[in-house]
């Protein structure tokens, strides 16, 4: 799992069945101190995220499916599915 | 799932009976604000998308499992998905042909 956060949303109507009824989330990786890391990317949204929520994302398969509760959907790949309230980190200095 | 933009086709005569059928595109993988993000690659379609279309894409083995011609094919990317709007704090939201 990846933290990120929700940077917004994206709007298709042309999509794989699949894909119907799940909200796309446009999510930028973040470190723990919410500095951007690398390129955003897309998401399905397992948790009823919104834009600026930091979230946990998954990038597998298997793990997809089991957040989704839909084992036919074998395409999809990057499911948010967890919203994050707080990060405890040891402070580097 | 990646955003990416269509910028052209791929016509292959020879290849394997598991891609049969396949429409091939060139997508160019884009960020959140539709700057160019990594290489052109690959995929083929199943949202019937066209040059120029804003696309999302899945990469990896999944991508295999939206093959119509079934599941034991070597893909590693599909448009899954035309996209209408991308609804982002500073991006313009515009999508479709550009």
């Amino acid at each position: 799992m990846i933290i990120a956060r929700v940077l917004g949303n994206v709007v298709s109507t042309e999509k794989h069945p699949q894909y119907r009824g799940y909200k796309i989330l446009v999510v930028q990786p973040i470190d723990p101190q919410g500095k951007p890391k690398g390129r955003s990317f897309l998401a399905l949204d397992g948790v009823q995220a919104g834009i600026g929520d930091r979230v946990l994302v998954v990038d597998e398969g298997g793990s997809a499916r089991t957040v989704l509760k839909d084992e036919g959907a074998l395409t999809v790949r990057t499911v948010a599915c967890g919203i994050v309230d707080r990060i405890d980190v040891e402070s580097k200095e | 799932m990646k955003l990416g933009k269509v910028i052209g086709t791929v016509v292959s005569t020879h290849k394997l009976e598991s891609l049969e059928g396949l429409k091939l595109l060139l997508v160019q993988p884009l960020d959140e604000k539709g700057s160019d993000a990594g290489a052109a690659i690959v995929a083929f379609d199943v949202a019937r998308a066209g040059e120029g279309d804003l696309v999302f894409f899945e990469a990896g083995k999944e991508a295999a499992q939206a093959n119509p011609n079934g599941w034991f094919n070597p893909a590693d990317a599909v448009i899954i998905g035309v996209v209408d709007a991308v609804n982002v704090a500073g991006s313009s939201g515009k999508a479709g042909r550009r």
